[in-house]
């Protein structure tokens, strides 16, 4: 899970450094969009509730049961949406049961939607899923995901005003998480700014980013 | 017309007091330890899943002995606490200390206002920087509280246990070591003749200052065999 580090309040860029990708427990990240107030408070909920089922039952929520707690969350500002003031998260998780990875969408109703291979959320993401559709690759290793990720941020930053590209002269990166059955890691931010840095010296020769082949048999 | 007995007041508290020790004195025992790793928590229980032994909160672990309904009510109530007020106003203001008020209070008011008392007897404990930062405080049934150093056991053989601690330990050892002299003084001072423990028959549990953020962490399985082998 990546996220730009964006926040706006209108046309004025409000913070340049937010942080929109959260570890909520030990195998589970939650990405967010909308309201940033009130989606870092659910955030801030969701982490509180989890821990505390685990540490009252002695065992972790399933990934359902966190989707499906996080979907009752989110109904619970349905007031809010209807102001205006809407939040969506995305969740992804590693699921115990059954041994894969997981990704959760939402609507500000509550409702949960499982996704495949991959999703995104807020303004920019009609454009990284764009990006993500040519570039995913479900046999992918965590490099190249990581990768991925970073050029679907910045196709999305391309083409949307409230999506930030990599911030080169203040050296602030997209934040990139990775949940596996080892559980969340954090790239590391030194690492990323390699990997930000290649990408951008390749942007300077093709700035659409990397070709998808036509025939099917990826580049 | 029927008059009620007299009963004075020191010897109802007498009563209930040996009423709860009894109780106590029934269980097997608890033992935790300071490390220079973290405090060690280590229990005779084989069960697996019916703990002794639990998290409260990102240094603060909880053990306990006596009657596992009361000290599990305890316990959900530490960790309710804790999370409560780390949410409301910020991780870092949950301490153990304010966490081992809060049973005191509760324990003392059992203790005076109803017919019975709980019959347990609690550790909350909360790992800091270093040794010399950690905190050990001892609840007793009457919600008494008492502030240890080094090492604390409670249970049915509590004092022999306590003996047997107090000749071997020393400060700055390691958890290998903490862990050894735990597991033989639960054996040899148990309320049974003398065994031999193996990892079977312990719940054992670090607050491990060397982790990030939550430090509470369940030693099992080979983890727990290697550490048994290597002191």
């Amino acid at each position: 899970m990546a996220g730009d580090r964006r926040a706006t309040m209108g046309n004025i860029i409000a913070q340049r450094d937010v942080q929109k990708v959260f570890e909520t427990d030990a195998f589970s990240l939650v990405g967010i969009a909308g309201t940033a107030g009130l989606a870092v408070e659910l955030v801030h909920l969701f982490q509180v509730e989890l821990e505390h089922y685990e540490k009252i039952e002695g065992t972790p929520l399933s990934l359902e049961g966190k989707a499906n707690r996080l979907s009752s969350l989110l109904r619970a500002n349905l007031g809010m949406a209807m102001q205006g003031l809407a939040v969506v998260p995305l969740l992804a998780g590693f699921d115990a049961i059954q041994e894969r990875g997981r990704i959760f969408s939402y609507d500000v109703t509550g409702g949960r939607y499982e996704e495949h291979d991959f999703h995104g959320v807020g303004s920019g993401s009609s454009f990284a899923r764009g990006s993500l559709k040519k570039l995913f690759r479900p046999d992918a290793e965590t490099d190249t995901a990581v990768r991925v990720a970073l050029e679907a941020l910045y196709d999305a930053a391309d083409d949307d005003s409230a999506t930030s590209g990599p911030d080169l002269a203040r050296r602030i990166f997209p934040m990139v998480s990775v949940v596996t059955a080892l559980g969340v890691q954090h790239i590391d931010e030194s690492r990323l700014a390699q990997d930000v840095e290649r990408m951008m010296a390749e942007r300077l020769g093709r700035p659409d980013g990397p070709h998808a082949s036509v025939t099917g048999d990826p580049s | 017309m029927s008059v009620p007995f007299y009963v004075a007041p020191e010897q109802i508290m007498k009563d209930k007091a040996d009423f709860a020790r009894k109780g106590i004195a029934r269980g097997r025992s608890v033992v935790v330890v300071q490390c220079t790793q973290g405090v060690v928590f280590v229990a005779e229980n084989p069960s697996k899943a019916l703990h002794k032994i639990s998290e409260i909160y990102d240094r603060i672990g909880f053990a306990a002995v006596g009657k596992y309904n009361e000290f599990e009510n305890l316990r959900v109530a530490g960790i309710r606490l804790a999370d409560l007020r780390g949410y409301s106003y910020d991780r870092s203001d949950v301490t153990g200390r304010s966490l081992a008020n809060a049973y005191a209070q509760t324990l003392g008011s059992i203790f005076t206002e109803t017919a019975k008392p709980y019959e347990v007897e609690i550790v909350v404990a909360e790992v800091g920087a270093d040794e010399s930062a950690d905190q050990m405080y001892r609840l007793t049934f009457d919600g008494s509280v008492a502030d240890e150093r080094g090492f604390v056991a409670m249970g049915g053989s509590a004092e022999a246990i306590e003996g047997a601690m107090s000749a071997v330990w020393q400060p700055n050892q390691d958890l290998g070591t903490s862990l050894q002299q735990a597991v033989t003084a639960l054996g040899q001072h148990g309320t049974d003749e003398h065994r031999s423990l193996s990892a079977d028959d312990l719940e054992v549990a670090i607050l491990d200052r060397t982790r990030p953020r939550r430090l509470f962490h369940r030693l099992e399985g080979d983890e727990l065999a290697d550490l048994l082998l290597s002191a």
